[in-house]
């Protein structure tokens, strides 16, 4: 290895180190606040270090990585999403005082190490070892020792369809491999580019492949685990999942069908279409019936995907911007989203607020909660001024222009649907407070207020005045030749 | 400069009324009615101009990057069309705050800033020629809309609120897709994105093209003016609205579907359009006359004042499809007109059920009795609604059949059945409220006439439908050189007159 390709490295490097020395401070001193701080600082640093050590041109760091603009966005919005779940973490920890907390950042960093490597993978090897790494910590993560009893159920749930989809991952994996012999993205690229049509063998792997990343991306047929395990999980870290780990599989996805499947094939942009349309009507249909608002978001955040989708077929350089916009209005709604049910919540009372009843005249008790959580859920529906709008808009810009008309339809009408989800949060809220709430609940502190007020502020500002988020994805992004 | 303070303005303004409500609930008032004047005195600052106008129809105009990478600009422009309808918007919006002085007590500060967000997103849509923009603006102004109804109105409001968003919004989606739709035809034709309305004037397309968008477009402006059969929401939104929504939907936030027809519909897409026609002005017909129906049957009474307002606006689908200027002077009119009369009479209602507590007509009678001053105007603005010859609506509805009858003799004849409907309910509406015995709890409730800052707003009130009654002129004068040019951007090649069922 070169010293350009160490200096390229060095973020990810850092944020090994981090995992390391958090481990090894819980051996010295268990402390939550030093824990806590100790890993906000590492993921604070490393945000710090990627804009620094982003090389001028990509630069591949062993068979198994590269590191270049893209690695430079993703992995940036995944380490920066990782450190706003950090310090929501840290607040709703230390609401609860029961049981060991300080394994919570360890599992926290080695989750973010995975998702963190994973826009940089460019080989099976590594996209399966970044997939397993951030999957096993999620793992952990969801059934972190709680009172609560779903808490282990979604941990059993996700550890079991966990497995079967990266069991499919790894067969798909196995079987191009077996085909072309060889797992580097840009070499599969190369074989493919070279020979005819795809044969069988190579169509059932990526088939396969794209099995495996559904389930992971939570697409309709494969979502089945997601509304038990967002419901189940601590609210910080269903955000995690929400953002974090998507945003991941995402990009190494985007990566893969780029250099190595160029897109080329019908039948497979046909099989992608339809999971699409289906995650797109499927959620939003189905998150109507939900009275549960983690449930109603994990839904949502089916929808989303699918409408991700959309960009995703669409490709080309506007479906490239598209795709990388939207994951920013997506990190910062998502997040913020969850970040309010996680200020509200009393994680000692064995489940979060997350009932619809319990946002019942919010806007009276807790205003500022209240508006910042109606700013999130009406950018989630695409309302100006908020990224979401510009987000969506973008999306139906690269649909449009490749002419998808099907994808397009069911992105407007699931739009709409999803719109009366969204509302109803907002009705909840301005609904006058329940009689039984005679005492209001205990104020949020106000570093989680101010990491609520700053996603607010990225979203309105950004979502007013896109124009520099547009130019720093066009430079990141859009130039790097895929 | 001036087009980016009239945005600006209420938008800064109701920031500070939310603020300051938490202070004292008379200041957000006081706010923003400041703020609301200044923005008035400066939009008055621009009446001059546009009379002396020659050559070029734009009265100001401002063209700043915004998203550049999209071919997307923050490009304002103002001439007459724009211009008569901001004013109106501005002076309903003070007159909003003035009829809410007593009856929102609750949360005043988020309620005015609301208020003012809704006029800046509708000052918006009038100003915006960037189509994005434009959408832009069309889907801001919902929000705050969605929350005046959802926060402050009556019993059904979180039903009508979220029926209010939904019809809309949906309809702008496909709105949006015809948007980029054209802009791609445009992009292909002349290898430059953009979304400047006077580049994508005349693009060229097949007309099969041009008619599904043109549909597009025609949808989400029918969803808001609304045309029959996408006027259910109206209704309701205006039932459950508090009453300054109510002026605001009634006054302002209609016409800016009628102005969408106006402003793009035809001229974009002229051939699809005059080919649309008689489907459109078939509609504005049905939805004068059913919506008069309905009117003369509903017992609430600001359900009948909604459905007149439907009846209105079926008017100005018809002289929008008519497009010659007589038609098209009489829209503009009738929009004023109605924003008038209606916000006049939804004050009334709204007066009345603060009073009352109640808005069905069966409980009430004999007001004149009790009320006699509101009774007074409620009576004048019932007959300017029916068309009554002097006040405002009779000009507009008078210039739009006689636009309309060079086009089609068969749907101008059926329209014009309308005045006989619009007659029908409005003095139903005037015998049953006002007239007749005072019903004893009626009473013994003993309510009291309309105050002073009623009183003034409604002797503004009174005195503008009468002035555009009498004289409309100068109305006609600012708006003759935007029209000359739309109207030039709408002529169909395929040749005018419009083909219509002769």
């Amino acid at each position: 290895m070169s010293a350009a390709a160490f200096a390229a490295f060095a973020p990810f490097t850092l944020l090994g180190a981090v995992t390391i020395v958090v481990m090894l401070l819980i051996a010295v001193r268990r402390d939550h606040h030093l824990i806590a701080l100790s890993t906000i600082v590492g993921l604070l640093l490393c945000c710090i270090a990627l804009p620094l050590a982003a090389p001028a041109s990509p630069t591949a760091v062993t068979p198994l990585f590269v590191v270049d603009g893209i690695v430079f966005f993703y992995s940036g919005l995944v380490l920066g999403s990782a450190l706003i779940v950090a310090i929501l973490s840290y607040i709703y920890l230390e609401g609860s005082a029961q049981g060991p907390r300080e394994e919570y950042y360890l599992l926290l960093l080695t989750a973010t190490l995975g998702a963190a490597v994973l826009p940089a993978s460019v080989h099976f090897a590594s996209f399966f070892l970044g997939l397993e790494t951030l999957s096993i910590s999620l793992l952990g993560l969801i059934a972190y020792a709680s009172p609560r009893e779903d808490a282990a159920e979604a941990g059993t749930k996700y550890l079991i369809l966990g497995g079967a989809s990266s069991a499919f991952l790894l067969f798909g994996m196995a079987l191009i491999y077996a085909d072309l012999g060889t797992m580097s993205f840009a070499s599969i690229g190369a074989l493919v580019h070279a020979g005819g049509p795809p044969d069988r063998y190579r169509l059932v792997g990526v088939a396969m492949i794209l099995t495996g990343v559904a389930f992971k991306l939570s697409l309709v047929p494969f979502h089945m685990w997601t509304p038990d395990i967002y419901e189940g999980a601590p609210a910080p870290i269903t955000g995690f999942v929400a953002v974090v780990s998507k945003i991941a599989v995402f990009a190494v996805i985007l990566r893969y069908f780029i250099l190595a499947e160029g897109h080329a094939d019908a039948s497979l942009r046909a099989g992608l279409a339809a999971i699409a349309i289906l995650s797109m009507l499927g959620g939003n249909l189905l998150a109507l019936l939900q009275n549960n608002v983690k449930r109603l978001l994990a839904y949502s955040s089916i929808a989303h995907l699918g409408y991700l989708l959309v960009a995703f077929l669409a490709m080309g350089s506007l479906g490239i911007e598209a795709i990388a916009y939207y994951f920013a209005a997506y990190a910062i709604m998502t997040l913020g989203a969850f970040g309010v049910v996680g200020l509200l919540s009393t994680p000692g009372s064995g489940r979060d607020a997350d009932r619809i009843e319990d946002y019942r005249g919010l806007f009276r008790t807790r205003p500022f909660l209240a508006a910042s959580l109606a700013l999130m859920l009406l950018s989630l529906a695409g309302i100006p001024p908020t990224m979401g709008f510009i987000g969506k808009f973008y999306l139906i810009v690269s649909g449009v222009g490749a002419g998808l008309f099907w994808p397009v339809t069911a992105l407007v009408i699931g739009s709409v649907i999803g719109l009366y989800y969204y509302l109803r949060v907002l009705v909840a809220m301005a609904m006058p407070v329940p009689a039984e709430h005679a005492a209001p609940p205990a104020a949020a502190p106000l570093y989680g207020n101010a990491v609520i007020a700053a996603l607010l502020v990225l979203l309105v500002v950004l979502g007013a005045y896109p124009a520099p988020a547009i130019t720093l994805i066009r430079m990141t992004v859009g130039s790097t030749s895929w | 400069m001036i087009l980016l303070w009239l945005l600006l303005i209420p938008t800064v303004g109701g920031i500070l009324t939310w603020i300051a409500g938490s202070q004292h609930p008379d200041w957000p008032r006081w706010i923003a009615l400041a703020v609301l004047a200044i923005d008035l005195i400066l939009a008055l600052t621009q009446i001059g101009p546009a009379v002396a106008s020659g050559h070029t129809a734009w009265i100001a105009s401002l063209d700043l990057p915004w998203i550049p990478q999209l071919g997307i600009s923050f490009e304002l422009n103002l001439d007459g069309l724009s211009l008569v309808l901001i004013l109106l918007a501005i002076a309903l919006g003070l007159a909003s705050v003035v009829i809410s002085w007593t009856e929102i007590t609750d949360r005043v500060g988020l309620f005015h800033a609301n208020l003012l967000w809704a006029t800046t997103g509708v000052i918006g849509v009038f100003l915006a020629l960037d189509l994005f923009l434009f959408f832009f603006f069309w889907e801001l102004m919902l929000v705050p809309m969605y929350f005046l109804i959802a926060l402050w109105g009556h019993e059904r409001r979180y039903y009508a609120a979220i029926k209010f968003f939904i019809f809309t919004q949906g309809s702008g989606l496909v709105m949006l897709v015809a948007i980029l739709v054209l802009v791609f035809i445009h992009q292909h034709a002349t290898g430059h994105l953009t979304f400047d309305y006077l580049a994508l004037l005349g693009t060229r397309m097949s007309p099969s093209t041009a008619f599904w968008l043109m549909l597009g477009f025609f949808l989400a402006f029918a969803v808001k003016l609304p045309a029959v059969p996408f006027h259910t929401w109206l209704p309701d939104a205006h039932t459950e609205a508090p009453t300054a929504g109510s002026l605001l939907l009634a006054g302002i936030l209609l016409k800016t579907g009628a102005y969408g027809l106006i402003r793009f519909v035809v001229p974009l897409f002229p051939d699809a359009a005059h080919a649309f026609a008689p489907v459109a002005m078939a509609l504005g017909v049905i939805g004068i006359l059913y919506a008069a129906l309905l009117a003369f049957g509903q017992n609430d009474m600001k359900r009948l004042v909604a459905y007149s307002s439907v009846s209105h606006m079926g008017f100005v689908l018809l002289g929008v499809f008519a497009w010659n200027t007589l038609a098209l002077q009489g829209v503009v009119l009738q929009m004023l007109a109605h924003g008038i009369s209606t916000g006049a009479l939804f004050i009334l209602v709204g007066a009345l059920q603060e009073r009352i507590h109640t808005r069905d007509m069966r409980l009430m009678g004999g007001l004149w009795g009790a009320v006699p001053r509101l009774s007074a105007f409620g009576m004048v603005f019932a007959i300017a609604s029916l068309g009554l010859p002097g006040l405002g609506n009779f000009i507009g509805e008078f210039l739009i059949l006689l636009g309309s009858f060079r086009v089609s003799v068969v749907f101008t004849v059926i329209a014009a059945g309308g005045l006989v409907a619009g007659a029908a309910y409005a003095l139903l509406l005037v015998q049953r409220a006002f007239h007749g015995r005072a019903s004893p709890s009626l009473e013994a409730a003993r309510p009291i006439d309309l105050t002073t800052p009623h009183l003034a707003v409604m002797a503004v009130l009174v005195l503008a439908i009468i002035g555009l009654g009498l004289y409309p002129q100068p109305i006609f004068d600012q708006v003759a050189p935007g029209l000359a040019v739309l109207q030039h951007n709408g002529a169909s090649s395929v040749g005018a007159p419009a083909p219509g069922p002769q």
